[in-house]
C-alpha cells in the first residue's frame, strides 16, 4: 500500500497485541482483529509505520487492542483524520477501522469523498447492522422490519447499500467478506493492504449481544451460503458489473467486487509539491517569502 | 465656491476618499492601487470596504484613508466622494464632510440640490473612458480613469502609480495594459476647473521596504513563517481567501492545503496532520467554527497542537457574511463540550496578523494545544502599509521529529507538557502509544477513574495557567492612571487609539490597553483597572442580556471590577472614532 515499503521482519501476534479487547464474548470483531494481526504481521510492514485510526463505536476501539501507533478520534470523522495522516506522511501504512454507524451514517459523507479522492489507505468496516455500543438502535444497514430501541415497531427506512455507494463514489478497491470466514477475510485484507489507493473491506461482523444471527444466511455452518465472486470470468474494472453484484439479494456474493488503478490523491498532491519546489530550486523558503513581500512594495 | 478653491494650495496631511459604486466596477482596484502607492511613497494608509453578499452586482464601497503620518482608522468622514451611480451618490453623499468634494459620473448621476457646502464636480467617467480607449470597451477602464483624475487632483506620484498599474495589468496582456494606461492618462488630463489641486504632503514613514496588503494575506504568510505546512479548510466568507492562498502557496514551501468536503472533515484532516508530527492549520468563519468545535475539544483532550483561524463576521447563523462583528469571542473560548481550555489570540491590525499567526504556531507547538486566532472581516479585507517583517528574527522552522520515543514513554505525563511521539517513531521497548479523546491515564489507556479525570482536567488547565504567567504586558498607551481606561481587542485598535489621543488632547487623563491574548488573559489586569475611575470596553458585539459585551463580561468575571462598562456596536460596521470619543465623554461628564 505504501509507496516506499522496505521489506522488514515479520511481526508476531505477541508483538502486535495490546490490551485485551473489551468486546463482548464471541463478538465478530475478535476474528477481524486476529485476521489483522495475521496479515499485517506476515506482510513485514515496519512496526513503527503502522497507524491504526478509528472513530467511535465498538469496532472503533480497535486501535487500543493493537500495539502500534494509533489514534482514537471523534464519531464519524476517522476517514478525514486518516486522510490528514496519509497525505502528510506518505511513508506510513494507514488503517482505518469502524462500524456501520460511524462509517455509513455520521461519516457517510466522508466515505464518498475519501473514495473519490482515492486517498491511499485501507478501511475495514465491521458492519453488524446495529448500533452496539449504545445498546441496540437502528443503524443505516438495519434491514426493514427489524426491531430496535429506536424502531420498536420495526425499521421502516430502506437500508443503504454500501457496496453500491462505494462503487458510485469511485473507491478503487471494494471487497466484501464475512468475519466467520477467516481464510477469505485474510485474503481480502491482504489484497486491500497491497492495493495502492482507497481500499475498503466491508466485513459482516456479528453483534452477538444485540443482533445475533444477523449474518447466518452468509454462513454455511449456520445453514447459509457463502458464494464467492468468480474473478476469472469478469471484468474487475467494470463498475456496471460491480453494481450488479451490489444489487444481489442478501447474503449475495463475497469477494472483490471492483478493483482498478487510478492516481491517488497522495501521488497527485506530492507531484504538485515537487513541481512547485523545482521552479525555485535555489531559493530558500525565507527567500521565497521575501520575494512575495517584494511584490507588495 | 468653497474654501477649497478659494485658498492657495496647501499640503494635505490626511485625505479620506470614498469610492462608491457597484461590485465589479473595479472600485476595489482603484483603492488597492492608491493603498499600494501610499506604501511605496512612505505614506500611511488604511482602507475600508463593504461588499454585498450577492453573487454579482450590488452596491459596494471602498474607502481609502491616506496620511503623511500614522493612519489608525479608515476615516469617520470622507473628504472626497466618487459616485459612479445615482444610488451611490444618493446613499453616500451624507458621508462627506462639510466642504468636501463629490466627483460623480455625469453619465449616470443627476446632481441634487444640497444645502451643505459640498463641491460638486460632474465628469462623464463612462463616456470619457470609452472615448479614451475607443470603440467597444464599454464600461471598462472607468475605474482607472478615475484613478488618473484622483492622481492629478491630489498631485500623487504619477510615475510610481503608472509603475504599479503596469505591474498589475502587464501580467494580463498588452492590450489590457494599453487600455488601462490610455484611461489613466485621460483621467489625469481631465480638466477639473472648479477646484485647486491639493498636493499631498510627503510621507513620513522612513522605514525601508514598506509593503502594503490586506489582513488575510498577512495572516496566511504568518502561518507559513510560523512553521505551518499542512492544513485543510472549507470555503466560507471572509475566511476563503486564506485557504485559497494557502492552497497555492504551501506547495512552494513543501506543504499542502486541502479543500475538504466540509468543516468537520477540514478540522479532522488538520488534526490528522498534526498527529503525524506536523503543525497543521484549519480555519473558517463563525458558522464553520461552530461545526469544528467538537474536534477542537478533541484536540484539547488529546493534547495535539492545532491552529484554528476564525475570521469573524456578523452572526448568529448565516448572519451578515460580508460584514464585520466581534461576536465569536465566547464561542472561541468556550465553544465545545466539557472543560476544554484552549488559547485564543486576536490580531489588532494587518501587520499584527503576521505576528499573531507566528505566535499562535509557537504556542500550539510548545503547549500541545489548540490555538484559535480571532481575526475579523474588517482586518481581513482592509489594506494597510507597514514595514516588511524581518524573517531572520521571526521565522520558525517546520518540525517533524521522528526520533525514537523513549522506553516506557508516557504520552500524557501529569507533571509535564505532552509531546507526542508521532507515527514513524520507533519504540525501544516495543510499546506504542494511542492518542485518544477518551479520558485516559498517563499512558493513554482509557480511564474512567474519578481521580484521574480530575487530575487530567487540571493538567489541561494548568498548561494555560503556565502560559498566562509567561505572557508579555499588553499594548498600552496614554496615561498610566486617571479618569478612564479603554480596553480593546482585535480590529478596534486604531479607532480606540485615536480616540484616546483626542481625549488626552482635550485634557482628560485617559489610557488604553489592547489585548492580543484573549484567553488566557495576562495576570495583573485587575491592578491596572484599579488605577482608573472608569473602564470602558468598546467591542463590535451586543451588550447581551446582562448589559455587557463579550470581552467586558469576561473581564468583569475575572477582575470583579464593577467600574467596567461596555460600548457595543452591531451594525456590521467598524467603530467611528467619534462614537468611542462620545461614549467616553459621557462617562467623564
Amino acid at each position: 500500500m505504501s509507496e516506499t515499503a522496505p521489506p522488514a521482519k515479520k511481526l508476531t501476534k505477541k508483538e502486535l497485541k495490546a490490551d485485551h479487547p473489551t468486546w463482548c464474548p464471541a463478538c465478530g470483531d475478535f476474528a477481524v482483529l486476529a485476521s489483522f494481526f495475521n496479515v499485517v504481521g506476515n506482510l513485514g510492514i515496519p512496526h513503527e509505520k503502522i497507524v491504526c485510526v478509528a472513530g467511535i463505536g465498538c469496532s472503533s476501539r480497535f486501535p487500543y487492542f493493537v500495539n502500534a501507533h494509533g489514534i482514537h478520534f471523534i464519531h464519524g470523522r476517522a476517514l478525514p483524520l486518516a486522510t490528514g495522516i496519509s497525505l502528510s506522511r506518505p511513508d506510513l501504512h494507514v488503517f482505518v477501522f469502524g462500524g456501520d454507524g460511524d462509517g455509513y451514517s455520521i461519516g457517510g459523507n466522508h466515505l464518498t469523498h475519501a473514495a473519490r479522492k482515492n486517498i491511499n489507505l485501507s478501511y475495514v468496516i465491521m458492519d453488524n447492522f446495529v448500533y452496539g455500543l449504545t445498546k441496540n438502535q437502528t443503524s443505516p444497514t438495519t434491514p426493514i422490519g427489524r426491531r430496535s430501541k429506536t424502531d420498536p415497531r420495526g425499521a421502516i427506512d430502506r437500508p443503504i447499500n454500501p457496496m453500491a455507494q462505494l462503487v458510485s463514489s469511485g473507491a478503487t478497491f471494494i471487497a466484501r467478506t464475512h468475519a466467520a470466514q477467516v481464510k477469505h477475510m485474510n485474503e481480502m485484507f491482504e489484497r486491500a493492504i497491497l492495493h495502492p489507493g482507497f481500499a475498503v473491506v466491508e466485513t459482516l461482523s456479528e453483534c452477538t449481544m444485540f443482533y445475533p444471527g444477523a449474518f447466518d444466511a452468509g454462513n454455511p455452518r449456520k445453514g447459509g451460503t457463502f458464494d464467492l465472486v468468480d474473478e476469472s470470468s469478469r471484468d474487475m474494472e467494470s463498475t456496471a458489473a460491480a453494481m450488479e453484484l451490489a444489487e444481489e439479494e442478501f447474503p449475495g456474493k463475497f469477494g472483490v467486487f471492483y478493483e482498478t488503478k487510478r492516481p491517488t490523491k497522495n501521488e497527485l498532491e506530492w507531484a504538485w509539491i515537487e513541481d512547485a519546489r523545482s521552479k525555485t530550486p535555489d531559493l530558500s523558503e525565507r527567500d521565497l517569502m521575501r520575494k512575495r513581500f517584494a511584490g507588495m512594495r | 465656491m468653497s474654501q477649497a478653491s478659494a485658498s492657495a494650495p496647501q499640503a494635505l496631511r490626511n485625505a479620506v476618499i470614498r469610492l462608491a459604486g457597484h461590485s465589479q466596477d473595479g472600485i476595489q482596484s482603484i483603492g488597492a492601487f492608491l493603498a499600494q502607492l501610499a506604501g511605496s511613497t512612505a505614506q500611511d494608509v488604511m482602507t475600508y470596504m463593504t461588499i454585498p453578499s450577492t453573487i454579482s452586482g450590488g452596491p459596494s464601497i471602498f474607502q481609502v484613508h491616506l496620511g503623511s503620518g500614522k493612519v489608525l482608522h479608515p476615516g469617520d468622514e470622507a473628504d472626497t466622494l466618487v459616485a459612479f451611480y445615482q444610488d451611490s451618490y444618493d446613499n453616500h453623499l451624507h458621508s462627506l464632510r462639510d466642504g468636501g468634494i463629490c466627483f460623480y459620473d455625469s453619465d449616470h448621476v443627476t446632481e441634487l440640490k444640497e444645502e451643505r457646502d459640498i463641491i460638486h464636480i460632474g465628469i462623464p467617467f463612462t463616456s470619457a473612458s470609452i472615448e479614451a480607449i475607443g470603440g467597444s470597451a464599454k464600461d471598462r477602464g472607468k475605474n482607472i480613469f478615475v484613478l488618473g483624475t484622483l492622481c492629478a487632483v491630489y498631485k500623487l506620484d504619477r510615475e510610481k502609480l503608472v509603475q504599479i498599474i503596469s505591474r498589475k495589468f502587464g501580467k494580463k496582456s498588452e492590450d489590457v495594459l494599453r487600455n488601462a494606461l490610455l484611461a489613466f492618462d485621460a483621467g489625469f488630463a481631465w480638466q477639473v476647473h472648479d477646484i485647486n489641486h491639493m498636493p499631498f504632503a510627503p510621507g513620513e514613514n522612513e522605514e525601508q521596504n514598506r509593503i502594503s496588503t490586506d489582513g488575510n494575506t498577512m495572516l496566511t504568510l504568518g502561518l507559513i513563517a510560523g512553521g505551518c505546512r499542512y492544513g485543510a479548510g472549507y470555503p466560507i466568507t471572509p475566511w476563503s481567501s486564506i485557504m485559497e492562498t494557502l492552497r497555492s502557496e504551501l506547495p512552494k514551501y513543501g506543504g499542502m492545503f486541502i479543500q475538504a468536503e466540509d468543516e468537520l472533515a477540514a478540522v479532522a484532516l488538520a488534526i490528522g496532520a498534526s498527529y503525524s508530527g506536523h503543525l497543521a492549520i484549519t480555519g473558517s468563519s463563525g458558522p464553520g467554527l461552530s461545526l469544528k468545535s467538537e474536534a477542537i475539544g478533541y484536540a484539547t483532550m488529546a493534547e495535539l497542537p492545532l491552529v484554528v483561524v476564525n475570521i469573524q463576521r456578523g452572526g448568529p447563523s448565516t448572519g451578515m457574511p460580508t460584514s464585520v462583528e466581534q461576536s465569536d469571542l465566547m464561542q472561541a473560548i468556550y465553544g465545545s463540550h466539557g472543560d476544554s481550555p484552549r488559547v485564543v489570540l486576536a490580531p489588532r491590525d494587518v501587520e499584527d496578523c503576521f505576528y499573531t499567526a507566528i505566535e499562535a504556531c509557537r504556542i500550539a507547538r510548545e503547549y500541545s494545544t489548540p490555538v484559535i486566532i480571532l481575526s475579523d472581516q474588517a482586518i481581513a479585507t482592509r489594506i494597510e502599509a507597514f514595514p516588511e517583517p524581518d524573517l531572520e528574527k521571526h521565522w520558525i522552522e517546520p518540525m517533524l521529529d521522528l526520533s525514537t520515543c523513549p522506553a516506557d514513554c508516557k504520552p500524557y505525563p501529569l507533571d509535564a507538557i505532552t509531546r507526542h511521539a508521532p507515527p514513524g517513531c520507533p519504540s525501544p521497548d516495543g510499546r506504542y502509544p494511542v492518542v485518544t479523546g477518551l479520558e485516559h491515564d498517563e499512558w493513554g489507556h482509557p480511564s474512567g477513574n474519578p481521580v484521574m479525570h480530575e487530575k487530567m482536567t487540571a493538567k489541561r488547565r494548568e498548561k494555560l495557567v503556565k502560559l498566562a504567567n509567561s505572557l508579555p504586558a499588553p499594548d498600552f498607551f496614554g496615561d498610566e492612571q486617571g479618569d478612564l481606561l479603554f480596553v480593546g481587542w482585535g480590529s478596534t485598535f486604531g479607532p480606540i487609539k485615536e480616540a484616546t489621543e483626542r481625549l488626552q488632547d482635550a485634557g482628560h487623563r485617559v489610557g488604553s490597553l489592547h489585548l492580543r491574548h484573549i484567553h488566557p488573559l495576562r495576570n495583573g489586569l485587575a491592578d491596572i483597572f484599579h488605577r482608573y475611575t472608569h473602564v470602558l470596553v468598546p467591542e463590535m458585539n451586543d451588550c447581551g442580556i446582562y448589559g455587557f459585551g463579550q470581552l467586558a463580561s469576561l473581564l468583569r468575571s475575572v477582575t470583579c471590577n464593577p467600574n467596567i462598562q461596555s460600548l457595543n456596536k452591531v451594525q456590521g460596521l467598524t467603530f467611528r472614532v467619534k462614537e468611542i470619543e462620545d461614549a467616553a465623554l459621557q462617562l467623564l461628564r
